[in-house]
């Protein structure tokens, strides 16, 4: 099946569960291939030096088609966070309950990721975090720690 | 205040006839059958002919089964007026307004308005039609589900809430008084599909969905539709039910900027819909004595609360705790049970029961004073959001 091949969330056969793992395609190479060396990237307007997320092809603040990749400090501020209890995918059986983090990053935009190594009720709004990041089948995914 | 338009079409056109289906969680009709028995009952609650419209409006939900052929489906004929109107869940005011506008510049003279939605089909979840764990996406995109981002708008709308909570303080009793209140009033229309009594631990004991998100505080997921028809408030007078004159309209669309400098999840499009429809009603909020607002979750009936200035800013919480909001209470809100405890029509859910109420037809739960009924209908996760202000009497507005 299609979805399969593309190493989507589903299971490949009875016996083995395959945890959602990010899915290069063209667009996202740059920021994959930054990833694998640990830099976060976000798209920035060459012509107003916007800072753009989620991937964009005009520029939300000056409509310019001219956007690059830039590299973010990846130090934010918890926006918001919410705490996932049901399992709506068996991949996430060991992770439950588990967060889900939007951060708003010190260059402007919020990312909806995860925060590692902390109690879910030790996180809060307006708290500062750094980005790191993890392996997922082999695909470097971003989170969030606590400094 | 004063509404300064050159053309001013406050109290100008009424709704003038109400149609709705059974609201069920059992599949019966597709939306496109739905859609024609809500029209039939509106047009029977009207007293017109179908040959009589000549406009129609329609809406389809998430679904998304309906379109312009539901013109042909139900035999109309030569049309004046036509569009498939999609702004989430705040198209069902948008109907109700542009039918207002193109009916007195004298495009239409009978507009119909539709919803009709068949989420709930048999081997469904409400979970799996309103955003379920499929996902088919690549490079960005397949970013969420790495996360274990699922569960669509309950997840979006919780993370809104729980900003909420971190700037203001609001808790989770307090989204429980939404619940409860609005269960009250549900209790006393027959239309509701949830009539049981709630209590504050009912709802705590309710399971999660997303924290801080408890079942209670969720929207059911119906099958159904409605239709309401609008006319020129000359001809309304003359049909078989109390018009219901539209005093104010207003639109306010805020967007999704998610970044820095927007507080999006916390402001809803009604700070800026409210002024226009205020001050063409011309009003504050002093002098609505209903509010049929848009509950999708019990934050949303809150954080709207705040934005048509009931309360200040981040004062939600405590203004929706002492039971005002139920039958009783200083501020009616969501008298039929809203979208949490009634039905989920999107738009249309607060917009039959400002119809019912303005008429004065909710039997047990009629609000005495109903001079002006305000009505919220929003889409997406607060992205876009329209305001109608209601009222049974003919000099309502700053037309007259």
């Amino acid at each position: 099946m299609l979805m399969q091949e593309r190493g989507t969330n589903l299971m490949t056969n009875q016996d083995q569960i395959v945890r959602p793992a990010p899915i290069v395609d063209e667009s996202s190479k740059p920021f994959f291939d930054a990833a694998a060396d640990a830099v976060l990237l976000l798209q920035r307007c060459d012509v107003c030096q916007a800072y753009l997320w989620p991937l964009r092809e005009i520029c939300t603040e000056c409509l310019s088609t001219d956007l690059s990749w830039a590299p973010s400090t990846g130090e934010g501020l918890v926006h918001s966070f919410v705490i996932m209890h049901r399992l709506f995918h068996p991949a996430f059986q060991e992770d439950v309950p588990y967060n889900l983090t939007v951060v708003q990053l010190d260059e402007g935009p919020r990312v909806t990721s995860i925060i590692k190594g902390i109690e879910n009720d030790e996180i809060q709004v307006g708290m500062r975090v750094s980005a790191n990041w993890h392996d997922v089948n082999g695909t470097p995914l971003l989170h969030f720690e606590t400094r | 205040m004063q509404y300064n338009a050159a053309f001013n079409p406050s109290g100008g056109a009424a709704i003038v006839g109400l149609g709705m289906t059974e609201m069920t969680r059992e599949y019966s009709y597709s939306a496109t059958g739905l859609a024609g028995i809500a029209v039939k009952r509106a047009l029977d609650d009207a007293g017109l002919k179908k040959e009589e419209i000549d406009g129609l409006f329609i809406n389809a939900g998430v679904t998304n089964s309906i379109s312009t052929p539901l013109q042909t489906s139900l035999g109309f004929r030569d049309l004046k007026l036509l569009n498939h109107m999609n702004a989430a869940g705040s198209t069902a005011g948008q109907m109700v307004q542009f039918a207002s506008l193109a009916i007195q510049a004298g495009m239409a003279s009978y507009v119909v308005c539709v919803f009709a939605d068949d989420p709930l089909k048999p081997g469904t979840s409400a979970g799996a039609a309103y955003g379920g764990t499929n996902n088919h996406s690549t490079g960005m995109a397949s970013l969420p589900a790495s996360y274990g981002f699922f569960s669509g708008a309950n997840t979006s709308y919780a993370l809104a809430a729980r900003r909420h909570m971190g700037l203001y303080g609001t808790t989770q009793d307090q989204l429980g008084a939404v619940a409860v209140s609005t269960r009250a009033w549900a209790t006393m229309n027959p239309a509701a599909m949830q009539r049981k009594p709630m209590t504050l631990d009912d709802y705590h004991g309710s399971r999660w969905i997303v924290e801080p998100f408890h079942l209670l505080d969720c929207t059911l997921v119906s099958n159904g539709a409605v239709a309401v028809i609008v006319a020129a408030s000359e001809q309304a007078r003359d049909l078989k039910q109390p018009p219901v004159y539209i005093a104010g309209m207003g639109q306010g669309h805020p967007g999704n900027p998610r970044q820095a400098g927007y507080e999006n999840e916390v402001n809803t499009g009604a700070r800026i819909a409210r002024d226009t429809a205020y001050s063409m009603a011309g009003v504050g909020p002093d002098d609505i004595d209903i509010r049929e607002l848009y509950d999708c979750y019990t934050y949303t009936t809150l954080v709207t609360l705040e934005d048509y200035g009931f309360c200040e800013k981040g004062e939600g919480g405590a203004f929706v705790e002492d039971g005002r909001l139920g039958p009783g209470g200083s501020h009616p809100t969501n008298t039929g049970g809203g979208q949490l405890s009634g039905y989920y029509m999107w738009g249309m859910t607060p917009v039959s029961e400002a119809v019912i109420q303005t008429r004065g037809h909710a039997g047990e739960r009629q609000v005495q004073k109903r001079d002006h009924v305000l009505v919220s209908t929003q889409g997406g996760i607060l992205d876009w959001h329209s305001t109608l202000i209601l009222s049974p009497n003919a000099d309502a507005g700053t037309r007259n």
